[in-house]
Order: C-alpha cells, then structure tokens, then sequence
C-alpha cells in the first residue's frame, strides 16, 4: 500500500487534502490514515477535503470519506467535503447515501468560510 | 427487446486494478456514445459497485461489456459473472442496508437504482451473475 499519494496542506490550523487521483480502494484507505496522522501532528482544528477531481464517489468511497470526518471529529476536527460534482451528488443521493458525519460546501472558499462559522461558535460556547 | 450488440468486450476481474480498468472501458464506451455525464456517472458507479462485489465476494470473475443500439438509442450493457460462493438470500441482499462485506449494503440495491434494467441470477455454491443495462436519454 502506497502512501502520501494525496497532499495534504496546512493552512494555518486548517488542513486542506485535494484529492486529484482516481481513487482505488487501498489510495482511499491510506489517505484515511493520512488524514489522521496529519491532524494529530499539526493540530489542526478543520480539514477541507476537496474532491473536486473525483468523476465517480461510488459507496466504498463516500463510506470512507464520511468515516475519515467522524474520525477527525473524534479528534477535534471538524471536516468539511468540497467540491463535489452535480453528477456525484446526484448519483450518491439515487443510490441512498447520505453523507453523515461531514459537513459540505460549494468549494473550498465556502469550505474555509463554514469551518470558521463553526469555530466561531465553538469559541464561545 | 430487439436491441442489436455492436461490440462485445470481455474482461477479467481479479484484482482491484482490473476493476478500475473495467470501469474506465464502460466511461469509455459511455462517452463514445454520447451518454450525458449523469448517466455516465451513474453507470460508471453501478459497475464499480458490482465490479468490487466480484474481487470482495468471488476473487475472481469476468466483466462483459457490450455497445447496444435500440432502434437509434445507444445503450451499454454490462454483465457480471463469478463462480463464487452465490447469494444465499436474494431478497435480504437487494433488500438494501443489508452488508456482509466492508461495502455499505447498498450496493445492490443502490446499483439497481443508477439504471434502467437489472438482472440478477446466484446460485449457492455455484457463483452470480449481474447484468445492468442503462440507455442513452433523449
């Protein structure tokens, strides 16, 4: 199993993963693991993940992404799925997946925007 | 139905790299095709779903891809054998939610949905076969 073949960038104490590969099940699962490491290491306190680039999310796929955000979330981590093409939504919706446990948003101006709006409100409760 | 095949391809799934080959063949052939990219997705995704039943559940198996055409509809149709152990309970695995593998149990029953025909055939012991067929829209 091949790791790192997804970068995950550190901005400030937002972590950004751009997945532009075609994912097979083993990329999928190490970039979980990935994903994990990096927010235990950076202390980060918001992932964006973008899967702008992903032509077909099929369920193996939306599972491990929606596991990946209630992982993070475990760790303090809110997650938040961008980029997520018309096809893919429509596709998820008609096989009956629900994308529990992430947040979504347009893209990844909206993404930062939203895990600030949840940070916000984190801060004073 | 007096569909005509115009190609038939076959291939071997036996291993997760032959599933993403067998899923860019059907992109493929669904673009050449001129299908939209919503039904392209949808087909792309429904033989994802069946291609990693076949390497999860059977090991190994074969994916038939043929270009149809109804009439001047273009259609693909894909069918999915293995001589894996077989579905015990049909019902309870089309039933969907239902999962026996690391998948989510809506695979089946999730794939049925992406297109617009659906035959399944499993025998206990003797292995299944699926076949999904998913037409041009006008």
């Amino acid at each position: 199993m091949q790791s790192g073949q997804i970068p995950i960038l550190r901005i400030g104490t937002t972590l950004l993963a751009s997945i532009q590969i075609e994912l097979r099940d083993t990329t999928a699962q190490s970039f979980q693991e990935d994903v994990l490491k990096a927010i235990e290491k950076s202390r980060s306190r918001g992932l964006i993940i973008d899967i702008t680039g992903l032509d077909m999310v099929d369920t193996f796929v939306a599972r491990i992404l929606t596991d990946t955000g209630r992982m993070a979330k475990l760790m303090g981590t809110e997650t938040v799925l961008v980029g997520m093409r018309p096809e893919v939504a429509a596709t998820l919706v008609r096989m009956g997946f629900s994308m529990q446990g992430v947040h979504t948003a347009l893209n990844v101006d909206e993404g930062l925007a939203l895990l600030a709006q949840l940070q916000g409100a984190q801060g004073r409760a | 139905m007096a569909a005509r095949v115009l190609s038939t391809q076959e291939m071997k799934i036996a291993s997760e790299d032959d599933v993403v080959l067998v899923r860019r063949a059907v992109r493929a052939l669904a673009e050449r095709r001129g299908f939209d990219s919503f039904a392209s997705a949808a087909l792309t995704t429904a033989v994802t779903e069946l291609g990693r039943n076949i390497w999860v559940h059977a090991r190994s198996g074969m994916a038939i891809i043929e270009e149809l055409e109804d009439g001047l509809r273009p259609g693909v149709r894909v069918e999915f054998k293995d001589l894996g152990p077989g579905i015990p309970d049909i019902d309870w695995a089309m039933a969907g939610g239902n999962s026996t593998a690391s998948s989510l149990g809506l695979g089946l029953s999730g794939t049925k949905r992406l297109v617009d025909d659906f035959q399944l055939q499993s025998e206990v012991g003797r292995g299944t076969s699926v076949r999904i067929t998913k037409w041009k829209r006008f």
